[in-house]
């Protein structure tokens, strides 16, 4: 690992997670494809696995972060309380302001 | 561990699948011999130590290393961070840095401590394969790998902790932490009621596995 440069987002911000079905090696869970959260932290800079997955070096690392999202924008019937949540791992480039 | 382990009971695949239980769930195969995944690892394996890349020394190295790797000492951790306020802080804000404190690597992943607290608990899961805190916590349980808890707990996770004996109310939020990329999680639970004034191995006695995943608490009985 290794600090983030110039991260574009902060914790707090407001993004979603892009609704794309590339082929290939992704650490996206197809469940949170195309879902708004919020970035509860910066984890740092990890080389990218998409590209490790098939021997490249994954470098330049990329920035990755922890999205929180309401358990109830990803299940329309799920059952808890309105502020439980799921929280998991984006890569920066996955990530569109929203 | 019939309580804690919604695939653990006998499993015999000489009958069919309507056996008295109304859960559906992936037969649990069990390999007479080696199978197509087992020898694919002995192939690669002799690849790898063909070319160079590792050698048979490396692989018995590791073996024997996470021989030592058990639920002992993220217990040792927690009770530590009960025990000790400003570790807990340090814990909290770099949880690989504070278990190199207790000598305890944490690889090329790095970790991240969830504290449960009388409104918040957290369960831990990986949906996409079965990222586990290894070296915090030793092997997986078989259950963790499963799809159907790999599955259920991000859709239903309190009908989920429901199965493990953890009920949780609705006042109570529910944080479920998917480690799908490069990070691994360990639960801090809440020290429980009636363990004041105990020394730290009585308290580590009482730190399970499964409640450092989040799928169950700590109990002082």
């Amino acid at each position: 690992m290794s600090e983030v440069a110039n991260p574009r987002f902060s914790p707090g911000d407001k993004v979603r997670i892009a609704n794309a079905n590339p082929p290939g090696h992704r650490r996206v869970p197809v469940y949170a494809r195309g879902r708004e959260g919020t970035i509860e932290r910066i984890c740092g800079a990890f080389p990218n696995p998409e590209e490790l997955a098939y021997g490249f070096d994954g470098l330049p690392k990329r920035p990755l972060y922890r999205v929180r999202i309401r358990q109830t924008d990803i299940w329309p019937d799920y059952k808890g309380s309105d502020k439980d949540v799921l929280e998991l791992e984006i890569y920066e480039h996955w990530l569109i302001k929203a | 561990m019939a309580t804690t382990d919604p695939d653990a009971h006998d499993h015999h695949h000489d009958h069919d699948h309507n056996h008295g239980h109304n859960h559906s769930h992936d037969p649990i195969e069990v390999a007479e011999g080696a199978g197509e995944y087992e020898i694919m690892v002995h192939a690669i394996k002799e690849l790898l130590i063909e070319k160079g890349v590792i050698t048979g020394e490396d692989i018995r190295k590791t073996l024997e290393f996470m021989d030592t790797r058990t639920p002992a000492l993220g217990a040792k951790v927690v009770a530590r961070a009960w025990i000790d306020p400003e570790f807990k802080k340090r814990l909290l804000i770099n949880g690989t840095a504070a278990v190199a404190e207790m000598g305890i690597p944490m690889g090329d992943a790095e970790l991240i401590v969830v504290e449960n607290s009388k409104d918040v608990h957290n369960v831990i899961v990986c949906t996409l394969c079965s990222c586990y805190p290894r070296t915090v916590l030793g092997l997986p349980p078989d259950w963790y790998k499963s799809r159907n808890y790999r599955s259920r707990v991000v859709v239903e996770p309190r009908a989920v902790l429901k199965e493990f004996g953890t009920e949780l109310p609705n006042s109570v939020t529910l944080r479920t932490h998917d480690s799908n990329a490069d990070m691994r999680y360990l639960v801090l639970p809440e020290r429980p009621a009636g363990t004041e004034g105990w020394s730290e191995e009585q308290l580590v006695a009482i730190v399970t596995r499964d409640c450092m995943v989040g799928v169950a608490v700590p109990k002082a009985a």
